[in-house]
């Protein structure tokens, strides 16, 4: 069994958390305690039908204003894949939520109200979609039914967001575009009867259909999470690097390199409690165990000896500011890349991106809350990034405050 | 032969053992908080999974109610043993005695929200910095917005509305002094995944999980256990009952289910086809629309 992580993006009120509703509804994903819970918080807000974003909006503060502020995380199967769809924040104040559901999704499902067509909020939340490489993006035209299900509305609307396809889109990105209604329910789980004119799929069967690029056709990055040393009993001697294969493969005979000390050894085994691996691919939590006894420790890299990244203290990004307190250039931060910390200081932003105007703006001395921008970084000891574009687990990164430890940036090496 | 399909995505376990390294590594005090109950059984067998061939490098936690079903208490202290585990127990009535703590009256009494008092308490006695959980977000609408990572103020409180920032599997457990983080590794787990995975890796499990025949009374359309610390009115008939637990919580905040289940595959096809969710037989979460949400404000698990 697969699973398929998904994000919704949206403006307020393009109706996000009404159509993962619909969706669990119709796939009858709901339970009746559940339903009659809907029920009851739907007439207590004077509502005549089942308010099916109640459901996600599980925070008070949610409910009583009716929006969505932080990431919820909604759970469904079908017969063969299991769904994990992470429903985020339409508010540009909350963009931070919105980039943190959307970071570990594989679909993103962007939302706009056919009344409105694009609008500030779907310009953001592609871009941003765009800019975590996300592969698969599904545009839902919703609340059709308030168009009376007009085709040319829609074909409207494609047009007008083939044009932000061109500005921040990138190759190897496909588009799918949906007409819907969340809350009628056409195109969400049942194909509608009311838009003959459309010949694509549902939303359900495209999710249940589409597929996914699997990281492990990336070169071999393995970094060292914690060192395992029993030191008695009878594992006395064992000594064994545990982690998750960020990308790439790796197999008992590899020859290896550790970055940051260069030293080489050979990888003797892949240990896990259920028997050792003849390959540990992207994304399985194991055990590496070294012909060699060298010096090695949490925030090292394991790399293949031909396929070496290159160690940088200077180096380019592009970097998504998720702080209410700007960027202080004179200060210093904790960059994390993978389990390697390291200071670091900004040395200068080239430029910032207004998602709205598409303008680039030379400026800007600071970075504010959810701004986007190419900047230079000087760090304290060598980072060992490969770029974003190719390799994603490898490529990205966070910034910490050292005084509030507050996550304030996340950066995406060029 | 029982027909065995594999039907737990491996990618939950690869996920929940990269957090439970991640805890070890990035705190000097972790726990983990162990109920008895399922998730909390899986959380143990991640950990072994996650450390092997080393042992689990922290302790569990039990915060006892003395509500526990004594099936519970007899399988921790058993699974402990056999796993060489270390495990803490602070008990709920030590902290009713010592802070002299009114207790709820009435039929619905429970001392659910005691056990925050006790567990904040036990934080601070062993200066833990990293409190593993169980909490699964299909489990509720709040536990649905919870990060990884979930860092709790000097109070134990959670700020839903000012959570940190969680990018990519990058966690950031960096917290001062007083403060803690609540871990949740089997966060994207279901309750269908909870027991697909008991069943693929034979875990053993409290009995009350199992059909059996037990003495209960019919309240608000649902079956409740009898004990010694439940109050039972008048026109509440006990009778015996076969029936099994879908979650583990006190005696007298958790509901039966009438239920003929006596092996694992018999349980996963029950829950399948289930119409009330798991968590629609703990008193706890309907006393208000954001019950949950509250109490993990407080300090809740």
């Amino acid at each position: 069994m697969d699973v398929l992580r998904i994000s919704t993006a949206g403006s307020v009120d393009d109706g996000k958390s009404t159509l993962i509703g619909r969706l669990l509804y119709d796939t009858h994903s709901l339970t009746q305690d559940q339903l009659h819970a809907l029920e009851v918080a739907s007439e207590r807000r004077g509502l005549d039908s089942m308010d099916l974003s109640l459901f996600t909006d599980g925070l008070t503060a949610e409910r009583e204003q009716g929006i969505t502020i932080d990431v919820a995380h909604i759970y469904f199967s079908t017969e063969n894949r299991k769904f994990i769809i992470a429903d985020t924040p339409g508010h540009v104040e909350y963009t931070r939520n919105m980039i943190t559901g959307a970071s570990n999704s594989q679909v993103a499902v962007i939302l706009i109200d056919a009344r409105h067509g694009v609008v500030e909020q779907s310009r953001r939340h592609y871009f941003i979609t765009s800019l975590l490489r996300i592969e698969q993006v599904v545009v839902c035209v919703n609340k059709m039914d308030l168009v009376d299900y007009e085709e040319q509305r829609y074909y409207e609307i494609a047009s007008e967001f083939q044009e932000l396809r061109s500005a921040f889109g990138f190759e190897g990105q496909q588009v799918q575009f949906i007409p819907a209604s969340a809350l009628k329910g056409d195109n969400i789980v049942h194909k509608s009867d009311k838009m003959s004119w459309y010949e694509g799929p549902s939303l359900l069967s495209f999710l249940q259909q589409v597929q996914v690029k699997k990281d492990e056709e990336q070169l071999a990055r393995f970094p060292v999470q914690w060192i395992n040393r029993p030191k008695e009993g009878e594992f006395r001697d064992y000594r064994g690097y545990s982690g998750k294969v960020a990308s790439g493969d790796f197999q008992p005979g590899d020859q290896i390199v550790v970055l940051n000390s260069g030293q080489r050894s050979t990888i003797t085994s892949i240990d896990t409690m259920d028997g050792q691996l003849k390959v540990a691919k992207a994304g399985e939590s194991v055990t590496l165990v070294l012909k060699d006894d060298i010096d090695i420790s949490r925030g090292d890299l394991i790399v293949k000896e031909n396929e070496l990244p290159e160690g940088k203290r200077q180096f380019a990004s592009t970097l998504c500011w998720l702080d209410k307190e700007p960027l202080n250039r004179a200060g210093k931060y904790i960059l994390q890349h993978g389990h390697f910390r390291t200071l670091a200081k900004l040395e200068n932003i080239n430029y910032l991106t207004d998602p709205q105007t598409l303008k680039k703006r030379d400026d800007v001395d600071t970075l504010r809350l959810n701004d986007i921008a190419q900047v230079h970084f000087k760090t304290a000891g060598p980072v060992y990034t490969d770029s974003f574009e190719k390799n994603k687990a490898n490529g990205s990164f966070i910034l910490i405050d050292p005084q509030t430890n507050a996550t304030v940036g996340v950066g995406f090496a060029s | 032969m029982e027909k065995y399909i594999d039907n737990h995505p491996k990618a939950l376990e690869n996920e929940a053992i990269y957090i439970i390294r991640e805890v070890a590594a990035q705190f000097e005090k972790p726990v983990l908080l162990f109920s008895g109950g399922k998730d909390s059984i899986t959380l143990v067998r991640l950990a072994q999974k996650a450390f092997y061939p080393a042992p689990v490098p922290f302790p569990l936690l039990h915060i006892d109610t003395g509500h526990n079903f004594p099936e519970t208490i007899e399988f921790r202290d058993r699974l402990v043993k056999e796993a060489g585990l270390k495990l803490i127990v602070r008990h709920v009535q030590d902290t009713i005695d010592r802070k002299n703590i009114k207790e709820e009256t009435g039929k619905y009494a429970s001392r659910n929200m005691l056990q925050t008092t006790t567990l904040l308490d036990s934080i601070e006695e062993f200066g833990f910095d990293a409190c593993i959980g169980g909490a699964r977000r299909d489990e509720e609408k709040a536990r649905a917005k919870e990060r990884i990572f979930s860092v709790r103020d000097d109070f134990g409180q959670w700020n839903a509305k000012d959570q940190r920032p969680e990018l990519f599997d990058i966690l950031n457990g960096r917290i001062h002094k007083g403060e803690n983080v609540r871990v949740f590794p089997i966060s994207n787990w279901t309750e269908l995944d909870v027991w697909h995975y008991i069943q693929k890796e034979k875990l053993e499990i409290p009995s009350i999980y199992y059909s059996h025949q037990r003495d209960t009374f019919v309240r608000d359309g649902m079956i409740w256990p009898f004990s010694d610390f439940v109050t039972v009115d008048e026109d509440e008939k006990i009778e015996q009952r076969t029936v099994r637990f879908r979650t583990v919580g006190d005696m007298s905040c958790t509901a039966a289910v009438a239920s003929e289940a006596s092996d694992i595959q018999t349980i996963i096809d029950e829950i399948r086809s289930a119409i009330i969710s798991e968590r629609g037989a703990r008193m706890d979460d309907k006393r208000s629309e954001a019950a949950m949400e509250n109490r993990k404000k407080e300090g809740y698990f």
